[in-house]
Formats: C-alpha cells, sequence, structure tokens
C-alpha cells in the first residue's frame, strides 16, 4: 500500500511519459522510445492504482484475473493481425474503450461510495459527468462496431441513408436532454438508472446510425473521429472519477484524434460535419454529366505486364502511387520486391502517399514499412507533388479519386478542391485497376483518357507478379 | 485475310513495314502475314526472324503482292507495284495525295482501298499512329548525328591536359516533332542548343528538352489549323530575318525544319548568312525534300558552299532503318487494330470513324481524299490566363498548426470561449475547475504534441492513442475493491464487481493489444540499408 501523495506523483509521472510518447511518434526514429514510454507510463499509472490507497487487497484476485484474460486476448490479436487489417483492429479497440466507459460510469453512478459524497452543485456536475460520460462511451461503441463491420466488409461500405435522418438524430438528441434533465432530478438510484439506460440506448442507436451513413472513402475520418471519441470518453470519466490522469490521457488522445480527423477533411477538401452528415458517394453533389463539356471522353490505352516492365526498366525516376487496391490485393511485398529490383539497377525509385490513401491515417506506409520499404523512400503528398514532371514512370496501384486531374480542372466536379497527386504530369502514368469502375466518389477520373497514360487491368498482386518475372526475364537476355 | 509485306523498291530506301516482334501481334488479331525475301534485309531483319515470328516468305513480289488482300509498305507503290495489285487489295502506306493526284487516280481504277499513313488526322486520339511524328523523331535525331559526322569539333565542352574545348552552338528552327528531337540529342551530346519556332507555345517544349527559346520580336501568332505552322507576314519574315543572321554569325551548327504543309518549304537561310557562319560550320537542311530552309541546299547532296558543309539528305529515317522500320510497324500495327476491333482478321474501313476517314485517300476506287476539315485543332491556342480552376490548397502543416482563421471567425470564437468560460466561472465549483484547468491545458499540449507526429506515422498514432485511453482501467480498478465507507451504506458490490471486472479486461485487450500492435508495426519502419 502506497500513500496518497505518491499515488498522485505517480499519476503526474505516467501523464509526462504519455506526452513523450506521443512526441516520440514525430520521426520513425524515436518512435520505438515513444512506445516504449507510453508502455511504462501505463505500468507506472496502473500499478500505483492497484497499490494505492483507493484498491483494498481483496480485490487483487479480481484484477489480476481480469487482467490476466484482457492481457492474452490482447496480445493475442496483436500478433496475429494482418497490417492490411490495422484499420479494423484499430476500430474494434475503439469499441471496446466506449464499452469499458459505459460500463465504468454504471458502476460509478450505482456506488453510494462516490455517489453519496457532493452535494448541492457538486452532486449535479458529478451527475452531468456520469450522464456525458456514458453518452459519449455508448456512442463510441456503437459507432466503432458498426466503423469495424464497414472495414472489414460484413457490413456494405456504401452509406446507409435513411429518409429524414437529420430529424432522426434531433430527436434522438432531445430524447437525450430530455432524460438528462429527468436523470438529475431522479431521487433514487433505481429511477436514475431507466433514464441512463434509456439515454444509453438512444446513444448506441445513434452511433450505429451516425456511421451507416458514411460513406467508404470517409472512413478515414471516421476512423480518426472515433480514435478522438475514445479520448473524450476517458475525459469525462476522468471528470466524474475526479481524477486528473484520466482527463490528461483523454485531452491528448482527444485532441489527436481531433487533429487527425481535420487533417483527412482536409486532404478530401471536405469539411468535419459534412462528413458526419454523411452521404458522400451517393451522388449527393450533381456529377458532371458524361460528355459534356471539357469531360474527357475517349478511349484507353492498355498495356501489359511486359511492356510494364519494359517502361520500367528503362526509366531514371519512377514514382509508386498505392492506394486501397493494393492493400485489397495483398500486393505490398511484389512492389518490394519489384523496387529493390529497380532500385538495384540504378532506377530511382520512390512513393507518393496521399494523406486519405487507404481506410485510416498513414494505412500505406504501414504496408509498406511491413514490406520491408525503407521509409526515407516513401513521401508526403506535398513532398513529392512537385516531382512528376521530372518522374519517366508513374504507377498508380489500386487509386482511383486521389489521382483524379479533375480536382483541379473542373470545378463542377464533386471533388473538386481535393488536393491531389498530378500523376498525369509525369511522362507515362500506369494505373493498375481491376477495371474501369469509378472510385468511391463516383466520379469518372480524366486521367485514364489521357494521352500519357496506360491501363493495366487486373488483379494487383497477380499483374505485379507478371511485371516482377518479365523484369527478371529481360535481366536474363542482357546478361 | 492475309497481310503482305513487300521489299521496298524505291532507291535507296532501307525501310521495312513491318517486323518480326510486330508480326507476332498481328497474327494474334487473326491475320496472315506473308512477307517477301529479303524485304528486312536493310533493315537488319532476316527472313528467318520473319518466319520465326510465324509469317510466310514468300520469294518474289509478283506472287506476294497477288496473294495479299492487304499490302503495308513504306514508300508509295510504283507503277509497276500497282500493276501486281490484288483487285480490290487495301494498301496502307504514304502515299502524299496532295502532290501525286496521277497515282491517287492510279489506285482508284485498282478498285483499292488506300490508307495514307501520311493523312494521319492530327488528334490526341491518332498519335499512337500517326507515322509522320515517328519518322520526324527519328529524322530530327539522325540530323544532329549527321551534323555531328561532319563537323570537326566536340560538341560538349570539355578542359582538357590540351586546353579548353569550348561546346557547341546548335541552332534549330522549327520546334516541331523533328526539330525536339534535335534538340533533345543535341543538348544529350552536350551542345549548346538555341530554337526557334512562330509558334510562341512551343517554348516550354523547347526548354523541356534542354534547349533556350529565341524569340523573334515582332507580334504575331503562328499556329495554323492542326498545330501546324502558317505562313507569316512579310512583317514578321523580315524581323525573323535578322534574328536568323544574328544566330548565323554566332552558332556553329544550324539545323533547319521549318514546312509549311501544302507550300515549299520557306527560304529562311539566305546565301549571305551561310557566308556568315564559321568556316567549318555545318547546316542539316531538313525540309530539303520541299525545295529546303537554306538556298543553297542541294537535296540528297551534302555541298560544301563558303566553307559551310550543308547536308541536304532526304532519307534520313532510312539511314536509322532498324529503328524506323520499328516504329512505323507498331503504327501500322495501330492502326490495324482500329480497323480490326473485332480482332478477327477482318478489316473494316468505317468511313465514321474521324481517324480512319481522314487516313482513308481512296476507298473502293474512289478517291475519298481530301477529308473533311478535322474539328479541332491539335494543340488549340489557350488564352494567356489559363489558370487551373481550382488553386490547391496550401502545404500540409507538418508542426505548422492549422491555416491562420480569418479576422471575424477569430473573434467569434474569442466571443463565444469568453462567454463559456464566463459561464463556467460564474455557476462551477471549484473542484471542478481545478480540473477544467488540467483538462483544457492538456488539449492545447495534445494539440501541439500531435501536430509534429509525421504523416507516416498516424496509423501507429492512433493505435497508441488507442492503448493510452485504455487508462480508464483506472476507474475500474478504483471500483473493484474501495475501501469501506464510513457511513457502512448498502453497496451493490455483485453487481459493480461484474462491471468493474468486464471494464478491466476489455481495458487490458487494448492496452496489450494496442501497444503490442505498435510495436509491431513501428520495428517494421526501416531506413534505407545503404
Amino acid at each position: 500500500m502506497i500513500p496518497t501523495s505518491l499515488a498522485t506523483v505517480s499519476y503526474i509521472g505516467a501523464a509526462i511519459l504519455f506526452i513523450l510518447s506521443l512526441g516520440g511518434l514525430s520521426h520513425p526514429e524515436s518512435s520505438r522510445r515513444g512506445n516504449l514510454y507510453g508502455m511504462i507510463g501505463m505500468a507506472i499509472a496502473v500499478l500505483a492504482t492497484v497499490f494505492g490507497p483507493r484498491v483494498t487487497s481483496a480485490g487483487l484476485p479480481w484484477i489480476i484475473g481480469a487482467m490476466a484474460v484482457g492481457g492474452t486476448i490482447g496480445l493475442y490479436a496483436a500478433r496475429k493481425v494482418q497490417m492490411t487489417q490495422m484499420p479494423e483492429l484499430v476500430a474494434l479497440m475503439h469499441s471496446l474503450v466506449g464499452f469499458a466507459a459505459v460500463l465504468v460510469g454504471f458502476a460509478n453512478y450505482i456506488d453510494p461510495a462516490s455517489a453519496a459524497l457532493p452535494v448541492g452543485a457538486e452532486k449535479t456536475i458529478h451527475e452531468i459527468e456520469i450522464y456525458i460520460g456514458i453518452l459519449i462511451g455508448a456512442v463510441t461503441f456503437s459507432g466503432s462496431i458498426i466503423a469495424f463491420g464497414k472495414l472489414s466488409g460484413l457490413i456494405n461500405g456504401k452509406p446507409m441513408l435513411l429518409p429524414g435522418r437529420h430529424w432522426m438524430n434531433l430527436l434522438g438528441l432531445i430524447i437525450v436532454i430530455v432524460f438528462g434533465w429527468k436523470f438529475l432530478n431522479d431521487g433514487s438510484v433505481g429511477a436514475g438508472i431507466v433514464s441512463l439506460t434509456v439515454m444509453s440506448i438512444i446513444a448506441l442507436l445513434f452511433g450505429i446510425h451516425m456511421v451507416m451513413a458514411i460513406g467508404g472513402a470517409d472512413m478515414p475520418v471516421v476512423v480518426s473521429m472515433l480514435n478522438s471519441y475514445s479520448g473524450w470518453t476517458a475525459a469525462a470519466t476522468g471528470f466524474m472519477l475526479s481524477n486528473d490522469l484520466l482527463i490528461v490521457t483523454g485531452a491528448l488522445v482527444g485532441s489527436s484524434g481531433a487533429i487527425l480527423s481535420y487533417i483527412m477533411c482536409r486532404a478530401m477538401n471536405r469539411n468535419f460535419i459534412s462528413v458526419i452528415a454523411g452521404g458522400f458517394g451517393s451522388g449527393g453533389g450533381t456529377p458532371a454529366a458524361k460528355g459534356g463539356d471539357g469531360e474527357p471522353v475517349g478511349e484507353v490505352t492498355e498495356i501489359s505486364a511486359t511492356e510494364t516492365a519494359e517502361l520500367l526498366s528503362d526509366s531514371k525516376n519512377v514514382i509508386i502511387v498505392p492506394g486501397y487496391g493494393m492493400a485489397v490485393a495483398q500486393a505490398q511485398h511484389t512492389v518490394f520486391e519489384i523496387t529493390k529490383y529497380l532500385r538495384e539497377k540504378g532506377v530511382n525509385v520512390r512513393f507518393a502517399i496521399h494523406p486519405v490513401a487507404g481506410r485510416m491515417p498513414g494505412h500505406m506506409n504501414v504496408l509498406l514499412a511491413e514490406a520491408k520499404v525503407p521509409y526515407d523512400i516513401v513521401m508526403e503528398m506535398d513532398e513529392i507533388n512537385e516531382d512528376f514532371p521530372d518522374t519517366d514512370v508513374t504507377m498508380v496501384i489500386g487509386a482511383n479519386d486521389i489521382v483524379n486531374p479533375a480536382a483541379q480542372d473542373d470545378p463542377t466536379s464533386p471533388i473538386a478542391g481535393m488536393p491531389v497527386l498530378e500523376v498525369w504530369k509525369s511522362r507515362t502514368s500506369i494505373v493498375m485497376k481491376r477495371s474501369m469502375a469509378s472510385g468511391y466518389a463516383g466520379v469518372d477520373n480524366p486521367l485514364f483518357y489521357k494521352e500519357n497514360n496506360r491501363m493495366l487491368f487486373g488483379d494487383a498482386k497477380k499483374k505485379l507478379d507478371e511485371v516482377l518475372f518479365a523484369l527478371k526475364e529481360q535481366a536474363g537476355f542482357n546478361g | 485475310m492475309k497481310i503482305g509485306i513487300p521489299r521496298e523498291t524505291y532507291e535507296g530506301e532501307k525501310r521495312v513495314a513491318s517486323v518480326p516482334d510486330v508480326i507476332g501481334k498481328l497474327i494474334k488479331l487473326g491475320f496472315e502475314v506473308a512477307v517477301e525475301s529479303g524485304a528486312g534485309e536493310a533493315a537488319n531483319f532476316s527472313d528467318d526472324t520473319y518466319r520465326a515470328a510465324g509469317a510466310e516468305i514468300v520469294p518474289g513480289a509478283a506472287a506476294l503482292w497477288a496473294s495479299s488482300d492487304i499490302v503495308f509498305k513504306v514508300r508509295a507503290p510504283s507503277v509497276q507495284e500497282i500493276g501486281l495489285m490484288k483487285e480490290g487489295a487495301t494498301l496502307v502506306s504514304f502515299i502524299w495525295p496532295a502532290q501525286n493526284p496521277e497515282l491517287l487516280k492510279q489506285l482508284a481504277s485498282k478498285k483499292a482501298t488506300i490508307l495514307a499513313m501520311d493523312s494521319v488526322p492530327r488528334i490526341s486520339r491518332a498519335q499512337k499512329l500517326d507515322a509522320l511524328s515517328s519518322m520526324a523523331n527519328i529524322a530530327g535525331y539522325r540530323a544532329v548525328i549527321e551534323a555531328a559526322h561532319h563537323f570537326g569539333r566536340f560538341f560538349t565542352g570539355q578542359i582538357t591536359a590540351a586546353g579548353k574545348v569550348p561546346p557547341a552552338k546548335v541552332f534549330v528552327i522549327g520546334a516541331g516533332v523533328a526539330g525536339l528531337a534535335a534538340i533533345g540529342t543535341a543538348c544529350g551530346l552536350g551542345a549548346i542548343v538555341r530554337a526557334n519556332d512562330t509558334r510562341p507555345e512551343v517554348g516550354d517544349q523547347v526548354k523541356s528538352m534542354g534547349g533556350e527559346f529565341v524569340t523573334v520580336d515582332y507580334e504575331e501568332e503562328g499556329t495554323g489549323v492542326g498545330g501546324y505552322a502558317k505562313l507569316m507576314s512579310e512583317g514578321f519574315q523580315k524581323a525573323q530575318r535578322e534574328t536568323f543572321a544574328k544566330q548565323a554569325k554566332d552558332v556553329d551548327i544550324i539545323i533547319t525544319t521549318a514546312l509549311i504543309p501544302g507550300k515549299p518549304a520557306p527560304k529562311l537561310i539566305t546565301a549571305e548568312m551561310v557566308q556568315s557562319m564559321k568556316p567549318g560550320s555545318v547546316i542539316v537542311d531538313m525540309a530539303a525534300e520541299q525545295g529546303g530552309n537554306c538556298e543553297l541546299t542541294e537535296p540528297n547532296q551534302v555541298t560544301v558552299k563558303h566553307g559551310v558543309t550543308i547536308i541536304g539528305y532526304t532519307d534520313l529515317p532510312s539511314r536509322l532503318s532498324k529503328q524506323s522500320s520499328t516504329l512505323y510497324a507498331t503504327n501500322l500495327l495501330r492502326l490495324t487494330e482500329e480497323l480490326c476491333k473485332t480482332k478477327d482478321g477482318v478489316i473494316n474501313v468505317n468511313m465514321e470513324d474521324e481517324v480512319l476517314r481522314g487516313t482513308t485517300v481512296v476507298k473502293e476506287g474512289n478517291i475519298s481524299w481530301p477529308p473533311p476539315a478535322p474539328k479541332l485543332s491539335a494543340a488549340p491556342p489557350k488564352p494567356a490566363a489559363d489558370k487551373p480552376a481550382v488553386q490547391p490548397s496550401a502545404s500540409h502543416g507538418h508542426g505548422g498548426g492549422g491555416a491562420p482563421a480569418s479576422g471575424i471567425s477569430t473573434a467569434v470564437t474569442f466571443v463565444i470561449a469568453a462567454a463559456l468560460f464566463l459561464f463556467i466561472g460564474a455557476y462551477a465549483p471549484n473542484a471542478f475547475l481545478t480540473h477544467f484547468t488540467v483538462f483544457i491545458l492538456a488539449c492545447f499540449i495534445g494539440y501541439m504534441v500531435v501536430w509534429n507526429v509525421t504523416p507516416a506515422l498516424h496509423t501507429p498514432l492512433m493505435s497508441v492513442t488507442n492503448a493510452i485511453s485504455s487508462i480508464i482501467a483506472i476507474g475500474a480498478l478504483m471500483q473493484i475493491a474501495p475501501p469501506q465507507v464510513a457511513d457502512g451504506m448498502a453497496r451493490p458490490e455483485a453487481w459493480i464487481r461484474t462491471l468493474a471486472v468486464a471494464g478491466i479486461a476489455l481495458t487490458t485487450i487494448n492496452m496489450f493489444g494496442g501497444f503490442a500492435v505498435t510495436r509491431r508495426m513501428l520495428s517494421m519502419f526501416r531506413k534505407n540499408e545503404k
């Protein structure tokens, strides 16, 4: 048993370590240390609590048992997860935070030890804290579950738009406020529980409804938004428990998620409210009529894997633009093999990553890192966009909207103003696609019809294997 | 249908209309291919390589022409060749219908269908079959090589032990396909290259090839229909001559490529200019066939006048026969693909198709040349103020916070925040305010720290924040077995314990899983080993 003051100091130490942990992620070099700081901070916080004044030794068996079960599952999941499934895992984990917050909130409310103490304004504030904590927790929980379902393909990625959905949300909000008022005035714990339960159900439905209405292309925003929510949940729980460590950590996580959402929104030139309101990719905007002015109708020029290999081996500068299609096809390892081969031949191969490529922020970077691509040839959009005119071949692997010139040229396009990778400025661009279907935004891509563009149709993994094979075969001929 | 590739009969012509690589692809489209014995010899393609590609080798022109439904050629057919042609056959080659009306009539009398590779319309879609551009590209390259051959010095500047070598100065007139190829080749050899063209919009292309664009100080737009140059006014021509005269005194090599469709080549380099050039200089006149851009050019000859070598070869592509045959063969393959969309070995000359309509000069015995005017200029003159419709947004804030908000919205934010703080200050109890302070400050720290995170690590950032948000476990831990409250109120132990244990288990999944998966991800980020 350690005294209260020591426990508090430990919390301060943990908070500092968490801040350092996030700070460490500013560079891949320091990131591993950052993660270590996070682990140490968490260990200190948990140990200080377990051996602190608020936990008696009677609880130890329960704690050890629960942590052993949770820890085993967590470690197992972390070991087994495929890097392409990271978005799903992260979404699932958000839901756990939300659910835990709901449990803690309920437990706190029915615990007379914490509920009995405050009186007057303090009691009201405490109850508001419980109410809001559970509310955010429940929304995070159900929203994340739906996000998980959409990301893993269990639920259709298309936005589900119920008629009058904004009114439904408004109605839900009114019910939540009314029951909140009732909750504050409920005399007994029994009556309060009813109000809390009603609110929780509304919040769960709201979470489901909110994420169901969001299209697949907006998934990076949703995932980072839920990340933010899970932070706010922790902060609200901190207020409820009067625990500064929870408040600090929650605020850190909350603002981190909020910034990510903001970056993602800006990368798509969409504002946050319209993403949350949902419906992108369902023709919410009016896409320009096909064949209208400036709409490049024409033919696409196909290219074979062998020709692609020839083009690649004759180039000096190559940029690869990966997209979600690469993740789906699990083609990152072949991409690396090709990269390695070309780099050994002296070709300058680099990767260009659009902020919203993939299904969560930084998704492509992780996949490429998994395939052993060194991070210093993986560039951000702003670092590399100016280099396209000096590039001989740009390979677009399973990406569409992020390389759509219509975003710059066509003010009527639904994606107008979205920053895009200017691949059409390179001497030749090769787009790998399964078919001529349009991207998530449902916008036709004039890039495909450009003279200097070639289409390589087929499964990305299979086609890239063929390209690699052709590259090696050529080398065989040349000695 | 059978495609025949005869041997070119024009004297000195080394090209051949198809090469073994392409023949395999023609066969895939469903055609049979016959090649006259020795057709590819001058371009270093032996009969055996054609045979290996799947072609039938036919000895003698007569047998080949008689059996072919479609004939691919480079040069326009001679009178003898027309005589050999099968009635109703299709011929694809260079024809130059404007210059050869008699030829056209003879072909028409054979009930033939003739596609002229020189008449491919200059539209984007037809670029892949634009043989003129392919040939011009080769000619531009060869022009520089010929010049280098006759020029007595290095192209590139060097500092050697024996002294300094100045780089050669090359002036290219006309920055079409040939001109640009010449600029690129000369730059590649290390020369200082300048270029002039009446069309100002090609200036950027000249620069992109490594050349310097020399403008004529006179206001006139020189872009005609179809992306070709047009005839310029008298005033412009005078200013142009002055510019050229100045360049002639300075440069070592002049390469002229100026052509105006359907007109004799403009005389741009006068005898005086030639005289003013340094002895040993070289002029390559790529317009020699159309009369030459230089007054002293003699077509097909290399002459030395006033100490200046003037090259008037008209067969530059043929001098690079293997390369030009390969590209020409590919152009013809693209045309065949257009003709045979069904890939069944039967061609369909669809006169509704803009490209095929333009290329076809005789259709089943009826002369269809000239075609209706093309709808669009290949590179339409662009208005000066041609800005992208939407400016790309400012650079991605890397450590730089957000974009500065406008004054009004900042003010509004401040007012709202102030009102909110006032409200909280007036009503909230002290204990709450302490936590609230911590909360606000932590938000700001989070904001500052997270902007520094590199975008490449956004996924690990999310998983690590996820892991640390499992700090909620502390809440559950505190509930599991708190010290007894003094007043001994009834506590629903079982309920709370169940909730708390579930809470702990869930958050520990997150805690361990989150950190472990972050660790796994971060260990994969590696630097380039080199």
